[in-house]
């Protein structure tokens, strides 16, 4: 790595295999990897950090990239990258959990993903540097997973609303186009699965002002029992491997059952999980689904 | 007070009963209801209130009842007497009590929302505004903190007589702070960068590095600062080093002491003058109180999103110490605790970690997955006899961390 992005995997192709989470922060360091790419003295001083247990996770790792954590990540957007890469170890896989900022290449060869939230402005760069970088849609096309939340969702479809509600060319990777509503939809959501999916009715927080519709290409995600979601009764949308929701930030954390559909698409059907490690999960799910009126 | 309009006297005399009242019957610390009255009466208290004072603002994300309460005590140096709303009511009704309860106060310092300071400069006419930091807070109603810096923006371009002090290391709050007539800025530090990867003007990846922060693209970059917090020194204007010593812990309140003493030179008091009474600060509407209880020394920190969190790991006993943790989702803390997400957690790791409030299962997740090993309890009392006797750290979000207070009684 002393010649920096030099491959498909500039920001973090050294990424190690190491305990559950610890690849998700920028460590301890003030400046994120990627910031420095152009700067082979940093990256040198990147690869001594006290990490002697650093060696590539190798071709057949799972590969979760997360989209612009610089722009698209508003709230807990992170807890989705924890969630399916501690899931996936669980049940023994390998996994190299990936950052890339939006002043890097996004690289084609993911397994998964991940696009969050986001303010108008910063969605718009987003999607302006997504569709000049080029990977992103490559990867759509070869059949990866994406899984995009709330500022995410709607700029991976066709068009959506920017800052003064004006349209936006979107990636077109899913068939969904998205414009400004009248009021700000905030608050928690349940919503049901369509039964082809066989995930268990979702439950999470929305805080947006979308109003996304579907085209011919997409189906939606799920129906709303409570909450806003699209707007016309319905919540999210997908198509193949793309899924889009408005369940904002750490959607997989209240809906494990999302979860593994995303990591079963990528890598195979799984093997469930012991009761120990899905205790807490559990309790969460059951507490938050108790505590709205359904 | 006599030179108030005949309707502001009633206005404020009718709050003042009111004020009182909430105190009495304990239903509150009457710092807001006062103002209410009063507002409905003359809806233009405020701006009466605040005319021929000297009027200083402090916003910011986090810090801002603490810097208030710094600089309150910087400027009481000068030896006048100063208004403030020092516990934390900070819209136009906590602004009112705050005024009309120090009708003679020649100044003011007045901590205000972040998303209320333009509505506020105007309504006070302020002679400085504080600019302390901007990051993500509770989003589901919190405005987006790029629109809050936008606003901030076009109201220091509209007000041009203001001086605005501003910490330099905060990319937003630069950009904010930059319409402004003029700015004494200030290296305060920043820890939290998750809300400034990218150029608030133009939007392109920022790059860091010991010399602060800059655009590659339109050349934003961190301005030369007057005052600088280096360790636990600053340096003032004219290069003068001097020791905080602060009784308040933690980098982000050496911070707000910087930025306090960089307001009071501009009313005169230099640092020798001001230091010793920030020195005296030693808790901030219970924030860093400590607290006897059966045998344990309670430390009651509040954090109330993801770079406040930051901050209260900063400020830890060292481990062995055990710490509580609380989290609520109450309407004052954001209704939504996906923020949770945003906080790295593994510093924790190793310590007796115990976990309580409304949302704890929340927290329990959160915890596990960053390999957090911890203990669910349901009451302060069931953390304290969890531990042994010595000091516990306990962290809470706002509304958890009033409870709390609640439980210990009114010494915390």
């Amino acid at each position: 790595m002393t010649v920096p992005n030099s491959g498909h995997f500039p920001v973090n192709g050294h990424e190690p295999q190491v305990e559950p989470g610890d690849m998700l922060w920028a460590a301890d360091a003030p400046i994120a990897v990627g910031m420095m790419r152009n700067d082979a003295t940093d990256y040198a001083s990147e690869y001594t950090e006290p990490t002697g247990k650093r060696e590539r996770a190798g071709p057949s790792a799972l590969r979760l990239i997360w989209i612009y954590p610089d722009l698209l990540s508003t709230y807990g957007d992170r807890g989705n990258l924890i969630m399916l890469t501690r899931r996936a170890r669980l049940r023994g896989l390998r996994v190299e959990p990936i950052q890339v900022n939006s002043d890097q290449p996004v690289p084609r060869q993911g397994d998964i993903y991940l696009l969050g939230g986001g303010e108008d402005l910063p969605q718009v760069l987003a999607a302006q540097r997504l569709r000049a970088s080029g990977g992103l849609s490559s990867a759509a096309s070869d059949g990866a997973v994406i899984f995009a939340v709330c500022a995410g969702y709607q700029l991976i479809g066709t068009v959506f609303g920017g800052a003064q509600g004006e349209p936006v060319e979107g990636l077109g990777i899913l068939d969904v186009s998205s414009g400004r509503g009248d009021q700000r939809g905030v608050g928690e959501v349940l919503a049901d699965v369509d039964p082809r999916l066989s995930v268990d009715r979702l439950t999470g927080f929305e805080n947006h002002q979308g109003v996304t519709r579907l085209g011919q290409g997409a189906r939606p995600l799920a129906r709303v029992v409570l909450g806003v979601g699209n707007g016309d009764g319905t919540e999210g949308a997908y198509a193949d491997r793309v899924l889009g929701t408005y369940l904002h930030g750490p959607a997989l954390v209240r809906n494990p059952g999302l979860a593994d559909l995303l990591l079963s698409w990528a890598a195979g059907p799984l093997a469930p999980l012991a009761d120990k490690d899905e205790i807490w999960a559990r309790r969460l799910r059951t507490e938050r689904l108790a505590a709205v009126p359904a | 007070m006599s030179r108030l309009p005949i309707r502001a006297r009633v206005a404020t005399t009718l709050g003042g009963a009111a004020g009182k009242m909430s105190r009495l019957t304990g239903r509150g610390d009457g710092s807001v209801i006062g103002g209410v009255v009063g507002l409905r009466v003359a809806p233009d208290l405020l701006r009466q209130l605040a005319t021929g004072r000297q009027i200083v603002l402090v916003t910011g994300t986090n810090g801002k009842t603490t810097t208030t309460r710094l600089v309150t005590a910087a400027i009481g140096s000068l030896g006048q007497e100063v208004a403030s709303n020092a516990f934390g009511a900070n819209m136009e009704s906590g602004l009112v009590s705050a005024l009309s309860g120090a009708p003679d106060a020649p100044y003011a310092v007045l901590e205000v929302d972040e998303r209320y300071l333009p509505s506020m400069i105007r309504a006070t006419s302020a002679r400085v505004v504080v600019l302390l930091n901007l990051s993500r807070d509770q989003m589901d109603r919190a405005a987006e903190i790029w629109l809050v810096a936008r606003r901030w923006r076009e109201a220091f371009a509209a007000a041009p007589d203001v001086r605005v002090v501003a910490n330099a290391d905060d990319p937003l709050v630069a950009w904010a702070a930059g319409s402004a007539g003029r700015v004494v800025w200030v290296a305060a530090g920043q820890r939290w960068h998750e809300d400034s990867w990218c150029c608030p003007q133009c939007g392109a990846h920022l790059r860091r590095d010991e010399l602060g922060w800059r655009c590659g693209e339109c050349g934003l970059s961190r301005p030369p600062a007057r005052w600088v917090l280096d360790g636990d020194s600053v340096i003032d204007a004219a290069g003068t080093v001097s020791e905080l010593h602060l009784s308040l812990p933690g980098r982000a309140n050496r911070s707000n002491a910087v930025m306090a003493l960089a307001v009071a030179g501009l009313f005169g008091a230099d640092v020798d003058q001001a230091l010793p009474s920030l020195r005296d600060v030693v808790s901030v509407a219970g924030r860093y109180t400590t607290v006897q209880r059966r045998g344990r020394e309670l430390r009651l920190l509040l954090a109330k999103n993801p770079a406040g969190w930051l901050e209260a790991f900063d400020v830890l006993e060292p481990n062995p110490c055990p710490v509580l943790l609380a989290v609520n989702a109450q309407v004052p803390d954001g209704k939504d605790t996906s923020w949770l997400w945003d906080v790295d957690y593994r510093v924790l790791r190793g310590r007796h970690v115990l976990v309580a409030g409304e949302r704890r299962i929340d927290l329990a997740v959160r915890l596990e997955a960053d390999e957090v090993p911890f203990d669910l309890v349901e009451t302060v009392d069931e953390a304290v006899d969890a531990v042994p006797p010595g000091g516990l750290d306990v962290i809470a979000n706002y509304t958890a961390f009033q409870q709390i207070r609640v439980t210990l009684g009114r010494t915390a």
